[in-house]
């Protein structure tokens, strides 16, 4: 007898790029404008400080204050007379950085307690999703602050920070994609044929739950960018020397009126960064989760 | 009614008790736990702290500290802050009313410009406007609340000069048009990620509304569109926007911080970052918990009100 060939669909490289999902997200023009600005900025936060001429510590008191394109200063410089676009860059990569470490942190965590809630119900369910409203209470800036501000942190600790203040939409999104999944019929398939817990929970439910997840994730990265802004902004993020977008504008306010540019750069570059992990977000939604139009 | 009533007040009484728990667990994560003003004066020995700890009851078993803490919030005794002494209360209700002015005309913002932009939206669908609204959502959410601050001072305070810096009035002009003149920039710039958020919600409640069978039954007893527009369609929509602008209130809060630090608006927001500031924990404590408390209240009263218009809620 022969073996029956294997024609279940496989999904590797061009397979995987033809993809029903895949193709939906390439017709996302907005996805891809914001697929091709991150990379962009990516690449060039990473390249970056090598092409530039100024590193980003040089000190030129004579040449401080100088606008964009002046010599070889291709965003001008700061009250110090370092290079603003070397600085930007390097800042680029502590931000991106801290902003998709955070976002795998607290993916992690929200999926963990959204699983557990979602798979086993009843009281576990109840006790964990009411300590998510519980969190949920706290509006995310203060909590942020006060942590950041007990704990004193540096920048790994910032992103904990970060994932520890930002899980509960996750894990709300997760409990109820799997609590929808759980009573279907090939969950109760594996129940029957003795499948553990766990082998349910990681095999059967979190695959066929990855579409919303994918998605809440991308968004995470864009609030993660958005809130390390926010702290750094206000003296309790990443702490210079090292640069990061939002505490480059720390001191941008003071010199508003004289070097306007010193807030225009940092700021646009967040809203450019923030913005494409927005669209793509909302292009990975009308690929793999098509039901909901919420923002 | 009632039952409805009992279990959502029982749901926030739990949601309390467990804020409190995060709170209690936070306080003890102050560097050198509530001790730490104490610590910093030069010349204080182990001893002396020791001592101090059985003053304050802090050597004996943590839950029941956790319900004297907690004892002392139901009672509104929220401690002293470290800088003045006054209680916590007190400084507290001295910044409150800039915070719920600066919130409340941003919310009149944000209601009335996302209402208009989600039904315009969502009548007129994949139109030029419709895309155009939907992508400027996109980026509205993604324009850092303080930046756009910032350029919003520069633009109309410091090039046109239209518009006042900061500070919620000009010492020595207290009318009302004064406060009226320096309300709009920070009200406005706090609106913008709320017009964004609610313009989104009020387009996708419509047409979750628009395709409903009463909506068709209007139209086809031969009702003008306009009203059943406005009589059937917006008003079924709004229901839900009452839960979301709960659910905003922590957002609206955040939002505020940022703008009170941007425009020097004498709130709660700075406050908070002042008490940062100078270590004055009760005070941080005492506003973290003030917020929390004043969002569960807020999704409380949500809640409530849905029930009140829409008696579908009260049955489920």
């Amino acid at each position: 007898m022969t073996a029956i060939p294997d024609t279940r669909p496989k999904m590797r490289g061009a397979r995987f790029l033809q993809s029903r999902g895949m193709r939906r997200f390439f017709r996302h023009k907005l996805a891809v404008l914001g697929l091709a600005m991150i990379t962009l900025i990516a690449v060039a936060c990473i390249v970056g400080p090598w092409l530039l001429p100024h590193d980003m510590l040089d000190i030129d008191i004579r040449g401080r204050f100088s606008p964009p394109l002046t010599d070889t200063y291709l965003f001008g410089t700061d009250e110090m007379g370092r290079d603003l676009a070397a600085r930007l860059f390097m800042a680029g990569r502590v931000s991106l950085m801290v902003g998709v470490a955070a976002m795998v942190l607290s993916t992690v965590v929200g999926t963990v307690i959204g699983l557990l809630a979602g798979h086993f119900g009843g009281a576990l369910s109840t006790a964990l999703m009411r300590f998510t409203d519980a969190f949920l209470c706290f509006p995310q800036i203060f909590l942020l602050l006060a942590l950041a501000a007990f704990l004193e942190p540096d920048a790994m600790m910032i992103t904990i920070i970060i994932a520890l203040t930002s899980w509960m939409e996750i894990a709300r999104i997760v409990a109820a994609e799997i609590r929808s999944l759980r009573e279907r019929d090939f969950v109760t398939a594996a129940r029957v044929s003795g499948a553990s817990h766990a082998w349910i929970m990681f095999r059967e439910l979190l695959p066929n739950a990855a579409g919303p997840i994918i998605v809440a994730a991308t968004l995470t990265v864009a609030r993660a960018i958005l809130i390390e802004a926010y702290v750094s902004f206000l003296g309790y993020g990443i702490q210079p020397p090292l640069p990061s977008w939002g505490n480059m504008l720390n001191n941008a306010q003071q010199y508003l009126d004289s070097a306007p540019w010193l807030a225009i750069v940092p700021g646009v570059a967040i809203t450019l960064a923030v913005t494409s992990f927005n669209f793509i977000g909302d292009g990975l939604r009308d690929a793999l989760d098509a039901r909901s139009d919420m923002p | 009614m009632a039952t409805f009533l009992l279990r959502r007040l029982g749901h926030s009484l739990l949601l309390l008790v467990l804020v409190s728990i995060i709170g209690f667990a936070l306080l003890n994560l102050a560097p050198g736990g509530p001790l730490s003003q104490f610590a910093l004066s030069p010349g204080m020995t182990q001893a002396d702290l020791d001592r101090i700890a059985e003053q304050m009851g802090l050597n004996r078993p943590l839950p029941v500290q956790y319900l004297d803490w907690a004892g002392g919030l139901f009672f509104g005794d929220w401690g002293a802050s470290f800088r003045d002494g006054r209680s916590v209360l007190s400084v507290i209700s001295g910044h409150l009313f800039a915070t719920l002015l600066l919130m409340a005309a941003s919310t009149i913002i944000s209601v009335g410009l996302g209402t208009l932009v989600g039904v315009l939206g969502a009548t007129r669908r994949y139109s030029l406007f419709d895309q155009l609204a939907t992508v400027g959502a996109m980026v509205a959410l993604s324009i850092p609340t303080f930046w756009f601050g910032l350029v919003a001072i520069y633009v109309f305070a410091l090039e046109l000069g239209w518009l006042p810096a900061g500070n919620m009035y000009t010492i020595g002009d207290q009318s009302l048009g004064d406060y009226a003149i320096h309300l709009i920039l920070p009200s406005v710039v706090l609106a913008l990620v709320n017009v964004a958020i609610w313009s989104r919600y009020m387009r996708s409640a419509m047409l979750d509304v628009i395709g409903q069978d009463f909506v068709r039954t209007a139209r086809a007893k031969g009702l003008r569109s306009q009203r059943v527009l406005w009589r059937h369609i917006i008003r079924n929509a709004l229901i839900p926007m009452i839960t979301l602008a709960g659910l905003q209130l922590p957002t609206l809060l955040s939002g505020a911080l940022v703008t009170e630090t941007v425009f020097t608006w004498p709130g709660m927001g700075r406050l908070f970052l002042d008490s940062l500031n100078y270590n004055d924990y009760p005070v941080v404590m005492g506003i973290l918990m003030f917020t929390a408390i004043l969002v569960l209240l807020g999704n409380l009263a949500a809640d409530i009100l849905v029930a009140a218009v829409d008696p579908r809620v009260r049955l489920e």
